[in-house]
């Protein structure tokens, strides 16, 4: 039946585009000699890049997005390789719930999640600060490390480790040498996720950073309200380069990883 | 010096229970240094919940296990000073074939030089001196088993555990590993514990043969021991093909009983000394005979049995022609028998009378 496909193939098309377009009008505005963004655009220029970068607020930002997203990336990770170890290797009374409540961040609506953290900490008397805003990113971003790794360290075989530990090796070397090697590729894979969601988040962020503290997303959100100026398509374009190539490049590492792994 | 200083391995009392399930009843065994014992059984008897309790693998629910003497119950399994070869090899997929190898030798401290020379010899034991820089991934399945052994060995090991090592491998590699296994441990005079559910390995491997069934040790004894006098009629029938038939004492008299089999007659058997079984007349038994041990002849001009040993008469009822033996099922009396001989040429035909000699040494007496 060509042509039910070919109507599939068009609205697929058409989905795509009318998702895509606006973020290359943005990427295309980012160069825009003009001051106001109408097509056709007159002229080609990189000053709002260089307007970005002479932007205290947005630097400022920047620098916040990017040690909150490393953190979290770093911390997440940790825990989340931690916590697949014990479900994947361990049996302990209170498995499933555990289980249960460690994935159900991806689950409950973000805004539901980012309330209900600052009401049990306003509840507490914990002021908002720095570390709140990162353990807020740790808790969501935590999940998608764990359905990550856990599902590679699944198919890790358990006799690599028992192997190990039958020659001498300990607990802790057995992890380092057999076990972290096996699963880094997904382990490389939950950190990038872990960065890329920190870096785009705004809904948590919104609820939970302290006064005077912006990140890329909540310092456009500010800007927005202001007005709509040319720099923040010059912010939206560096934006959508990070998001896109940290993830590509992470693939790649990750592919090139495990090529390594099974040929030598 | 107590009487356990020359076992490599003892086992006393040892249960293993998951929940209410008893995957091995108590046991008792020991494993003489520098021997090749074999666990057989059938799956899911519990001989790999066995020896992973000796490695230290598998927690013990009761009893002790000691190695060298010395008890390790709550020794974790690296500190045994062990190998093990698992049956899917489990070589570390991330490193080459040298450091597969040389991986038990860092955590003994191992000088450079001497792990070089250790695992280069070790590299020569298994015939694969030139597969040191080669991934596991570029290994064929015997390859990657010697590597396996070669990993295992290299560390001097008190005891190497083997788990079905040689079931991933196609029945001709399968048979040269074989051999080669059993020169490697003579070679190395080390003290080797295998399981296995081929009975053929365990036969043609070991020095001593534990038959499980059901999580319970069923007989202990070398090969011939197991094969010719077994013990209880699992394990007669396990091995081999045998004729296990119910049957009473008539009479007794030192190594010999003469047995009343029913619905077939009265046959000869033989008692081992140490059978401690009074045997009394009129108690209960099974007697097990080989088919191969049941020799047929023509009925017409067959020969005298000769003295200890008993002729029956019978018919062919089905042969099975297997090339250099057929199977033959036989009816004989109101039973019905198996017998597999040597063939010359031709088997005997269906349908033929044929007289069958049971020798005395042939019959064994089980427990009812
Ligand atoms: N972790 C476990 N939890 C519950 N039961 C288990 C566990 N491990 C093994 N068993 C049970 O214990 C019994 C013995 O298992 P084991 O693996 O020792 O058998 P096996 O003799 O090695 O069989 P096979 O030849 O199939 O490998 C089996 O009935 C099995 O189902
Ligand atoms: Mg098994």
């Amino acid at each position: 039946m060509p042509s039910g496909w070919s109507l599939i193939r068009l609205g697929t098309v058409l989905v795509y585009l009318f998702m895509f377009a606006p973020v290359a009008v943005v990427i295309l505005l980012a160069f825009n000699a003009s001051q106001f963004g109408a097509f056709p655009m007159e002229g080609l220029s990189l000053r709002w890049f260089a307007a970005l970068w002479e932007n205290d607020a947005i630097v400022r930002a920047f620098e916040t997005s990017l040690l909150l997203g490393l953190l979290t990336a770093v911390i997440s990770t940790t825990l989340g390789v931690l916590a697949s170890l014990a479900m994947v290797r361990y049996d302990f009374p209170g498995k499933n719930l555990i289980a249960a409540a460690l994935i159900a961040p991806i689950l409950v609506p973000e805004v539901v999640l980012a309330v209900a953290l600052l009401l049990f900490l306003g509840a507490i008397g914990v002021p908002k600060s720095f570390p709140l805003l990162l353990a807020g990113h740790v808790i969501f971003t935590l999940p998608f490390v764990i359905l990550v790794v856990q599902a590679r360290l699944v198919g890790v075989k358990r006799e690599y480790e028992e192997a190990a530990m039958s020659l001498g090796a300990g607990p802790v070397e057995t992890f380092f040498q057999i076990t972290l090697p096996l699963i880094l590729p997904a382990v490389l894979a939950g950190a990038l996720f872990a960065f890329t969601i920190s870096f785009d988040d705004i809904t948590g962020t919104l609820f939970w950073k302290p006064g005077g503290v912006e990140t890329v997303p909540t310092q456009i959100f500010a800007m927005l309200r202001n007005s709509i100026s040319p720099e923040i398509n010059a912010l939206g374009a560096v934006m959508i380069v990070i998001t896109v190539a940290v993830p590509l490049l992470g693939a790649a590492l990750a592919r090139w990883l495990s090529a390594r792994g099974r040929t030598g | 010096m107590s009487e356990t200083d020359h076992h490599a391995v003892d086992l006393r009392g040892v249960v293993k229970r998951y929940g209410d399930f008893t995957a091995v009843h108590r046991t008792d065994l020991s494993i003489e240094e520098g021997s090749f014992l074999t666990l057989l059984g059938p799956s899911g008897c519990g001989k790999t919940t066995t020896l992973r309790m000796i490695a230290g693998l598998t927690s013990i629910t009761e009893g002790e296990v000691a190695i060298k003497g010395r008890r390790v119950n709550d020794l974790p399994i690296h500190k045994r000073n062990l190998g093990v070869v698992f049956q899917n090899y489990a070589l570390f997929p991330h490193k080459t074939v040298w450091d597969n190898v040389a991986f038990g030798l860092k955590y003994r401290k191992t000088p450079a030089d001497e792990t070089k020379r250790r695992v280069g010899e070790a590299l020569e034991l298994v015939q694969l001196p030139h597969a040191a820089d080669r991934a596991p991934s570029q290994l064929s399945g015997g390859q990657q088993q010697r590597i396996a052994l070669a990993r295992a060995i290299v560390v001097r090991p008190d005891v190497l555990l083997l788990d079905e090592p040689l079931s991933a491998l196609d029945a001709n590699l399968r048979e040269d590993m074989r051999v080669e296994l059993k020169r490697i441990q003579h070679t190395l005079g080390i003290t080797t514990i295998f399981v296995t559910h081929d009975q053929s390995e365990a036969l043609a491997m070991s020095d001593r043969i534990v038959v499980m069934s059901d999580g319970r040790v069923e007989q202990v004894g070398d090969p011939q021991a197991v094969y010719n006098r077994p013990a209880s009629e699992f394990v007669a029938g396990f091995l081999g093909n045998s004729n296990i038939l119910p049957a009473r004492i008539l009479a007794r008299e030192g190594e010999r009983a003469e047995v009343e089999v029913e619905g077939l007659g009265a046959l000869l058997a033989t008692v081992e000394p140490q059978d401690p079984r009074p045997l009394a007349r009129g108690e209960t038994v099974k007697l097990a005979i080989r088919a191969e041990k049941l020799a047929l002849s023509p009925a017409i001009g067959a020969e005298a049995p000769g003295p200890d040993a008993a002729a029956l008469a019978g018919r062919i009822a089905t042969v099975d022609y297997q090339g250099q033996v057929a199977r033959y099922f036989l009816e004989a009396g109101q039973r019905q028998l198996q017998s597999v001989n040597a063939i010359d040429e031709h088997p005997l035909p269906e349908g033929a009378e044929v007289s069958i000699r049971v020798r005395a040494r042939d019959c064994v007496i089980l427990p009812a």
